[in-house]
């Protein structure tokens, strides 16, 4: 059952192939009571002897950092120092993990019974285990996998008991607290709760770091956090967060760890757990506080299949080569280590091209599965079809050519695991017809949507393969003329409108560019002189096929734009902003006016929304009416036909860049 | 009573009673011209395939040491079949021919100030003891050397051959004791002009005395362990002993900031001179009075310590000097790691109770200073000390691969040294420290004089190496070593060093505000093609380390030539501008023209 899969940017052929092992299979095969009860005895970062977890904490508490602020803070706001010191035991008593091999073995045996019901295979490249388990013995290690689903963390921890590697410490969101039981679960399976947000406290982020960095510096156990910080909805990657990676590096900068590797892990799911429940909550059906019970519930899932699980383990990441030549840790010489800094303008570039670097290793090292070809393609139908005079459907012969024409393409851009499994039927997702009596035709609407949004969830696991090309593509199409450096002035203008929308490093416009070029004109879609770009006879199709690939999300930033400028009045803040946008969009697409359903989707008007604060042309007021937007019409009106390509790129880039 | 300075052979002969001349041939005759220290004194191995120490002069001298061998190999992965000898004899046809200035010349003849262009003379003063100045020599490779030299006899003869130098645009060298660790002494390959090494050796008197404010006025051509024995013949000290004392001078100390073993008592140089006199091209820079602090501007003293030969020569100095001490003790503490010893160094600081002197080795050089345990003389003796190891090992549970040792000296009134001894071993305690015995601290202070010949031994088997050495904050000491240490493990490692390096340190020095860290390091260089290049990348790469770790460029190697490039980003770049400016102005014509320091 065990797919080949080969993964590179560039070449394929200079990376090295991976093979994926199914870990499921053995499940199937042995008593999975015994392997929870297995003997258990995972290497460790040399020359440490194993803390317990109280003593971790003593040793937090006791740390000058914390001594520094506690006594700063009872300083500032005149409470005893007991008392702040007791108010920061308090907060590290919420925060902490209490990792227990029991709960793990209990885990092991309980999700390998609910992980053989779910998925068909779990499967996991073991050179990358091997090369983990390197890591592990040399320096201390920070696991990043990407995050689609809560299953993310559960299989993290499994995979490694499975294969006898220490247990890492998560960073969990304080929602999982709210579940009883469930929550004191996991904190005894390694998981450390931290608040979805304390900006201004500086206790809070004190006792947080230092709990992060205390178990970091010891090697106490491998950190595994979420660069993305919250399950990506629509299986694109997220814009990192560099909170948490600011901390893990700091006793690097500081030396006081010598090296650390950072591990990129890419996991694929075939079909998420939470699949609908994303689109209704894109669609404004709030989701459902995190509740034992509402697990409980969800357990119908059971009776799904959700096909399989690719766990891939990314090449650790050297910090020190990361920083070479790009950090000077001298800087840190002269102000006493344990006094918290703002990070210098030097380390905050860093941090955040690192991450971003991170996250477009786990991207890379997705697996694509058949069907997110399938869904691409689907999902293009389905819009064209929406057009008037055209008929709904597409033979299978015909969509059986398209996917073999699309599996070409894509492994010319990056290699894709190879398409040999059998495509199943899947009778739950798709569009299908199924009007009831008495529906609304807004409901109706919104019920279709949720069957789009869920399509576009598997489309986008491909998007970061066609990105550059596509943006490329679009910028042809926009660009005034074929001159080169029109097309570049397009491409970068799109490039910087979507940079919130997709993982885009900051600053690399023209090597996206230029990895765009050399991979159109290596397909032989595109022709490059030393001037002009041309569209090649046959590169047609892959054009048309790359720009609605994005088109979606262009005209989604159109409407945006249209109604920031229409509809939004002085009191908009940026609460309404989702609702009533929403409502505006229901409105056109009911008339017809607008042909994607996806633009529905609050998180692309959330990102459309970021870009156009990060542009200024709309602002968020601040003190008395805060939080109201304010817009520049002029400017968004001009973004909106640039975008339209009614205006040449060039002015605004110009403007703006 | 134990005395340090009895570790080093005193020199039989009468320096002061003898010609010139004939000193000048004793000198190359005892003196190795090719490696460290004194030509009778090496290590080898015998027919046995046992290290021995040949000479008299040391308290090794004529000893088998049989566990060398063993840890040799087995440390380095070196072999006794694979030998790389050095060029046995100078070849002065491989020097080139002296750049003479013919009216510098002419002019200095008249003065009768003694001088040479003889190949070796000017061999023998156109280096230091860096890695790379001893390669070459071994290889008989010479680069540029000093065109003749110079053996002026005292502070007048240096005002005259400066001011011949000025006028004649000759470039000079000041040389001392020619133990500089830093480049200092390379002749800049790019100087046209003819370069003349100063050679301050025959300026080596004791000038006077005086009892009543304890300082002594010396000249500065004097070695160090001349100036403590003559000083010691009327009951007094200087106290200042760096590691290189048998062969530095003392000019060399005052420009290049010093620092001695025992500085806890009796301070740093710049805490023991008060009065200094160096001769420049624009004249003498001297004090007028010999107070013993002022406050008039900033101390001109410290433009001239540090200077580096940059500035002009340090002809005479006024020191502090103290009687001699009643009572010395050595001793010793095994901590179970190298984390706790280091706590107890600070705790020690903290309290300010440091002894003469406190030293910190990290376990890869307690097992080093084991190997050189010279042959047991009775069996009682190899009993006791098994009996030892079994006590700390297996009793306490001391991992033997974790543990490490610190060595003491104390020194002062019998009654006082006892006291002090007591309170530094209950600190001790309280780190998990047990006492080791004066035998131990003593070896161990003993290695200090004897690494160099090491070099020497190892470099004959494939094995180069260096010391180097910073001073960092408390708060930073232990990361520093770690993370230099496994720096240099990797650096060799990429380099394509085929074995394993030895990568060692130890805290030799503590401050109120910090600590002197002290790093060997070492490697087996078969299988590569240009090992010099990869041992000073490896060395580049390791002092980089030091300064993103908070260390400092040196605490008292000096900057000469080979930490140059650091400087601006030590001292800033107005700082080096200040540097510059004072440059310009006392030599604008660089007749101090060896290029150190700026």
């Amino acid at each position: 059952m065990a797919s080949k899969a080969v993964y590179s940017h560039r070449d394929p052929m200079l990376k090295k192939r991976d093979d994926f092992e199914d870990i499921l299979e053995e499940r199937r095969n042995s008593s999975d009571l015994r392997y929870a009860l297995k003997c258990y005895t995972p290497v460790v970062y040399k020359g440490i002897s194993p803390c317990k977890a109280d003593a971790l904490t003593n040793m937090v508490l006791q740390s000058s950092h914390l001594h520094y602020v506690i006594s700063q803070v009872s300083k500032e706001t005149g409470r005893a120092v007991d008392d702040v010191q007791d108010e920061a035991s308090a907060i590290l008593e919420e925060m902490a993990q209490r990792l227990q091999l029991s709960t793990i073995r209990f885990f092991a045996f309980t999700l390998s019974k609910v992980f053989k019901t779910l998925f068909r295979s779990i499967c996991v490249n073991e050179e990358g285990i091997q090369r983990l388990q390197q890591a592990i013995q040399e320096h201390p290690v920070v696991l990043l996998p990407s995050h689609r689903s809560y299953m993310d963390f559960l299989l993290m921890s499994y995979l490694l008991y499975t294969y006898d590697l220490a247990l890492p410490v998560i960073a969990a969101g304080m929602d999982f607290m709210g579940m009883k039981f469930v929550g004191e679960m996991l904190r005894m399976s390694g998981a450390f709760f931290i608040r979805r947000s304390f900006g201004g406290d500086k206790l809070y982020w004190a006792v947080f770091s230092e709990y992060v960095k205390t178990m970091l510096k010891n090697g106490y156990a491998p950190v595994e956090f979420f660069l993305e910080g919250t399950r990506s909805r629509t299986s694109k990657s997220l814009t990192p967060k560099l909170g948490l990676l600011n901390i893990v590096m700091d006793p690097f900068f500081k030396g006081e760890v010598f090296d650390m590797s950072l591990v990129p892990v890419s996991i694929s799911y075939e079909r998420i757990l939470e699949e609908s429940l994303y689109a209704r909550e894109m669609l404004g059906v709030p989701k459902p506080k995190e509740s034992t019970s509402g697990l409980f519930k969800a357990r119908k899932v059971l009776s799904q299949n959700y096909g399989s699980i690719h766990v891939y383990f990314g090449q650790p990441v050297s910090l020190r080569s990361l920083a070479e030549g790009r950090v000077n840790r001298s800087q840190f010489s002269l102000v006493p280590r344990h006094i918290p800094k703002r990070p210098s303008e030097e380390i905050q570039n860093f941090v955040n091209d690192s991450a971003y670097m991170l996250v477009r290793a786990q991207e890379e090292n997705m697996v694509l599965k058949p069907w997110v070809l399938l869904a691409s393609l689907l999902l293009q139908n389905h819009h064209q079809s929406q057009a008037p005079g055209q008929k709904p459907g597409m033979a299978l012969d015909e969509l059986t050519e398209r996917v073999v024409w699309l599996r070409d393409l894509s492994r010319q851009f990056t290699v894709v695991p190879e398409i040999q499994e059998t495509l199943y039927l899947r009778g739950d997702v798709g569009p299908k017809e199924s009007r009831s009596a008495d529906t609304t035709p807004e409901e109706e609407l919104l019920s279709r949507a949720v069957i789009v949004l869920s399509c576009a969830s598997y489309r986008n696991q491909a998007l970061h393969v066609f990105l550059r090309p596509a943006l490329l593509a679009l910028a042809i199409h926009a660009a005034a003329s074929t001159k080169k450096r029109e097309v570049f002035y397009s491409f970068s203008f799109l490039r910087n409108m979507f940079s919130n929308e997709f993982i885009l490093v900051p600053g690399a416009t023209v090597q996206d560019f230029e990895e765009a070029c050399y991979l159109l004109v290596k397909t032989g879609a595109l022709q490059i002189t030393q001037q002009e770009v041309l569209v090649t006879e046959r590169g047609h199709r892959t054009i048309v096929f790359l720009t609605s690939m994005l088109d979606p999300f262009l005209q989604g930033y159109q409407v945006v734009c249209r109604f920031l400028c229409e509809e939004a009045t002085e009191e908009l803040t940026e609460k309404q902003f989702i609702p009533s946008i929403r409502r505006f969009i229901i409105k056109h697409l009911l008339a017809g006016r607008l042909r994607y359903t996806e633009v529905l989707s609050s998180d692309l008007q959330k990102n459309a929304l970021a870009a156009l604060l990060r542009l200024g042309a709309v602002q968020k007021l601040k003190g008395v009416d805060q939080g109201t937007l304010k817009v520049n019409t002029v400017m968004v009106n001009s973004l909106e036909d640039t975008l339209g390509g009614k205006l040449p790129t060039q002015k605004v880039v110009v403007a703006r860049l | 009573m134990t005395k340090c300075v009895t570790l080093i052979s005193v020199l039989t002969l009468n320096l002061l009673a003898t010609p010139f001349w004939q000193i000048l041939i004793l000198i190359m005759e005892i003196m190795k011209w090719n490696g460290w220290g004194y030509s009778d004194s090496r290590f080898f191995f015998n027919k046995k395939g046992q290290a021995e120490f040949t000479g008299k002069r040391y308290k090794l001298s004529g000893l088998i040491i049989p566990a060398l061998k063993d840890w040799f190999e087995s440390t380095f992965g070196a072999s006794l079949q694979h030998k790389t000898p050095a060029t046995p004899i100078l070849n002065s046809s491989a020097v080139h021919p002296p750049t003479l200035n013919e009216t510098f010349v002419e002019e200095l003849k008249s003065t009768g100030i003694p001088f040479s262009h003889d190949a070796e003379d000017r061999v023998f003063r156109a280096h230091g003891h860096c890695l790379h100045e001893i390669f070459a020599l071994r290889e008989g490779k010479f680069g540029r050397v000093p065109d003749m030299v110079i053996w002026p006899n005292c502070h007048n003869d240096v005002v005259k051959v400066v001011e011949l130098a000025s006028k004649h645009n000759v470039c000079l060298i000041p040389y001392g004791g020619g133990t500089s660790v830093s480049s200092a002494l390379e002749c800049p390959p790019e100087e046209t002009r003819s370069i003349v090494s100063l050679d301050t050796s025959q300026m080596n008197h004791i000038l006077w005395i005086d009892e009543k404010n304890l300082t002594a006025h010396v000249e500065a051509g004097i070695v160090g362990q001349d100036l403590e024995r003559l000083l010691n013949e009327s009951g007094y000290c200087t106290g200042h002993e760096p590691d290189s004392m048998e062969f530095s001078s003392l000019g060399g100390w005052v420009a290049t900031r010093a620092s001695g073993m025992k500085k806890n008592i009796y301070g740093n140089i710049e805490d023991l001179v008060v009065h200094i006199k160096m001769v420049t091209p624009r004249g003498v820079i001297e004090k007028s009075c010999q107070g013993p602090r002022m406050s008039t501007g900033p101390d001109i003293h410290h433009f001239i310590m540090g200077s580096e030969g940059t500035l002009g020569v340090v002809t005479e100095v006024t020191m502090k000097i103290r009687p001699m001490p009643e009572y010395q003790k050595y001793g010793s503490v095994v901590f179970p790691n190298f984390e706790q010893g280091v706590a107890c160094l600070r705790e020690v600081a903290r309290q300010r109770c440091a002894p003469a002197s406190i030293r910190l080795m990290d376990n890869e050089q307690f097992k080093f200073g084991h190997a050189l345990k010279p042959q047991v003389s009775s069996i009682f003796t190899s009993f006791l000390d098994g009996l030892k190891k079994f006590y700390i090992t297996k009793f306490k549970g001391f991992d033997p691969n974790r543990l490490c040792v610190a060595t003491l000296l104390f020194e002062g009134d019998r009654e006082r040294v006892l006291q002090h001894e007591k309170q530094v071993y209950d600190i001790a305690a309280k780190f998990g420290g047990l006492a080791a015995g004066e035998d131990n601290g003593q070896r161990g202070y003993m290695l200090t004089f004897v690494i160099a010949y090491l070099r020497d031994l190892g470099m004959d088997y494939y094995v180069i190496g260096e010391s180097f050495e910073t001073s960092v904050p408390w708060d930073r000491v232990l990361d520093i070593c770690q993370n230099v240490k496994e720096r240099i493990v990797r650096e060799c490692k990429d380099k394509g060093v085929q074995f394993p390096p030895l990568s060692t340190c130890r805290v030799t020095q503590t401050y109120d505000a910090g600590a002197c860290v002290y790093f060997y390091f070492a490697f087996n260089y078969r299988g590569l093609s240009d090992p010099v290049h990869v041992y000073e990348q490896v060395e580049h790469a390791a002092r980089e380390e030091i300064l993103a770790n908070g260390g400092s460029l040196s605490h008292h190697h000096g900057v000469g030539k080979l930490r140059k490039e650091w400087m601006r980003e030590t001292v800033s770049s107005v700082g080096l501008g200040m540097l510059k400016s004072v440059k310009d102005f006392v030599d604008p014509n660089n007749i101090f023209g060896n290029r150190n320091l700026l």
